[in-house]
């Protein structure tokens, strides 16, 4: 593959691949912020909020970031909305193949997941990688699973996961209060909990989130609402009583 | 078989509908070495005639490994049985990273038998020239597939293939029955008698057969020929005890009948030639 030296925007050296139409690293334009999904007693449970922020701006709310795969899996997307649609659609064409076999075989989470790990790292070495971190969720025959795939390929499993600021936020709460086997209220009031301090502190969280739930009989997807926050903090009352001219 | 003006190409029919080539390429399957194979709900056997051309040489691998839950028996030209058992297990090892999950054997059939159709509809190439009886698994157990070089594959409880094939088959129609809930030792005794079938009446020893098994929780892999050896002296002993379950071959229709009545003596004396 040849290469020939050229400037980014920010005038930095940057190398790209001569033959085919000239790529580059892209910029995100309109993205999602973190998903958070856990393995509970009877399957995956999955909280993603509704938002779509264009840069700074809080531009869309009703972005549905997760959403089912085939019988057995969740998929929720973080970062670049267009390119999580793109992969729904390369999802749909394998979901669609597997069927078509018709022979009682079907693609489990496992196998998902190792599909969009390949297809993340080979747009990756192309330098032209789909801007999104992703969760696959699933459960089948039984057996839950639970992994996590970035835009550089990166990926594990695990028995809790999270996306962007939730890996700073809200698995630290996990690692703490999560354990096995754990009820479907005490999962959805822990998720809650996640989401909460993300709403407090992550700027591109919106109050409306999604829950959804997989089990082996299949998936429900909850109808959005909101959490209840609270801001009556007494330092908040006066904010400027202790520095005059601030706001 | 006779010849005739439309078995030139295998792009011509023959006005009565025949596709000649073809089915000539599966008259090679039937001049090929004997291929055997029987499945129960978790295992699956594939046993095969191994002789040599003379003495001084080896003989044809007949049994290939295509991924740990996938094996292959093949009868008639073996260099084409080869190729394609390196394309099976490329397309194996090439789900296994994509999917990182094995590839359902009724799907590697398939895709085996689409190939083999190509090859009988291009007028620059020609059938393949080999039958293959794959074992293996997948989410719904063990599963047992024949495919020939029309591109037809079938599946099948238990199959024999190659020259002879018949008299073995005879014995697995009498006992296919029982096989679903055999064992796996009671399966490999049950493929190593059908192979002795094929012999008609030369003896029954490892040096000329190879076993392979694959069942869940077991690989594939070729019995050694210790184990075999001992397999067969375990159930011959018994062969010899009683002597009416030692005619299978009078209910053949094979010529040979008359050389399996002979044969219980001569078993006798086979665990000392080795």
């Amino acid at each position: 593959m040849e290469f020939a030296p050229k400037q980014d925007q920010s005038k930095n050296p940057v190398l790209i691949p001569v033959d085919g139409p000239i790529q580059r690293t892209q910029y995100p334009y309109v993205t999602g912020t973190s998903v958070v999904a856990i393995k509970y007693k009877d399957g995956i449970l999955m909280a993603a909020d509704m938002g779509g922020s264009y840069g700074s701006t809080l531009r869309y709310k009703s972005v549905e970031r997760i959403k089912p795969i085939g019988k057995h899996s969740l998929l929720g997307g973080s970062g670049e909305i267009s390119d999580f649609q793109e992969i729904l659609r390369y999802l749909d064409e394998l979901i669609l193949n597997d069927n078509m076999w018709d022979d009682g075989n079907s693609l489990g989470p496992k196998e998902v997941h190792s599909y969009l790990t390949r297809v993340m790292y080979n747009r990756r070495n192309k330098f032209d990688p789909l801007w999104n971190s992703l969760v696959l969720g699933g459960v089948k025959k039984g057996q839950k699973y639970l992994g996590m795939v970035t835009m550089i390929g990166v990926n594990f499993e695990d028995n809790h996961v999270a996306t962007g600021f939730g890996n700073h936020l809200a698995r630290p709460i996990l690692r703490d209060e999560w354990h096995e086997d754990i009820s479907f209220e005490d999962g959805v009031k822990l998720l809650e909990k996640c989401m909460r301090v993300l709403l407090y502190r992550d700027r591109s969280a919106v109050n409306k989130i999604q829950i959804s739930k997989l089990t082996e009989e299949g998936v429900t997807p909850f109808p959005p609402y909101s959490l209840k926050t609270y801001w009556g903090f007494s330092s908040f009352h006066n904010p400027t009583v202790g520095a005059e001219g601030s706001w | 078989m006779f010849r005739n003006q439309y078995d030139t190409d295998v792009t011509t029919w023959s006005p009565a509908g025949r596709l000649f080539q073809v089915e000539y390429a599966m008259e090679a399957v039937k001049q090929g070495s004997a291929a055997i194979g029987l499945r129960s709900k978790s295992h699956v056997v594939l046993a095969c005639v191994n002789k040599a051309n003379n003495e001084l040489s080896s003989h044809q691998k007949k049994i290939f490994k295509v991924d740990d839950h996938i094996g292959v028996a093949i009868a008639g030209l073996t260099a084409d049985g080869r190729v394609l058992s390196r394309y099976m297990r490329s397309e194996c090892i090439n789900y296994s990273f994509t999917y990182e999950s094995p590839l359902p054997v009724g799907r590697l059939v398939v895709q085996l038998a689409d190939k083999a159709q190509v090859c009988t509809q291009r007028s620059w190439k020609r059938p393949y020239g080999v039958g293959l009886l794959v074992a293996g698994l997948d989410e719904s157990g063990a599963h047992l597939y024949y495919n020939c070089p029309s591109g037809n594959y079938f599946e099948y409880q238990a199959f024999a293939i190659g020259s002879r094939s018949q008299a073995a088959k005879t014995y697995l129609e009498r006992k296919f029955e029982t096989f679903l809930d055999s064992s796996r030792d009671d399966l490999v005794k049950h493929a190593l008698i059908a192979i002795r079938e094929t012999l008609q009446g030369e003896t029954l020893k490892s040096s000329i057969c190879t076993i392979a098994v694959v069942g869940v929780g077991e690989a594939f892999h070729t019995l050694d020929q210790e184990t075999v050896q001992q397999m067969i002296n375990a159930f011959e002993i018994v062969v010899e005890d009683e002597p009416p379950a030692a005619d299978p071959g009078t209910s053949a229709g094979e010529g040979g009948a008359a050389a399996e009545g002979v044969s219980p003596p001569e078993e006798g004396a086979a665990p000392m030639e080795i």
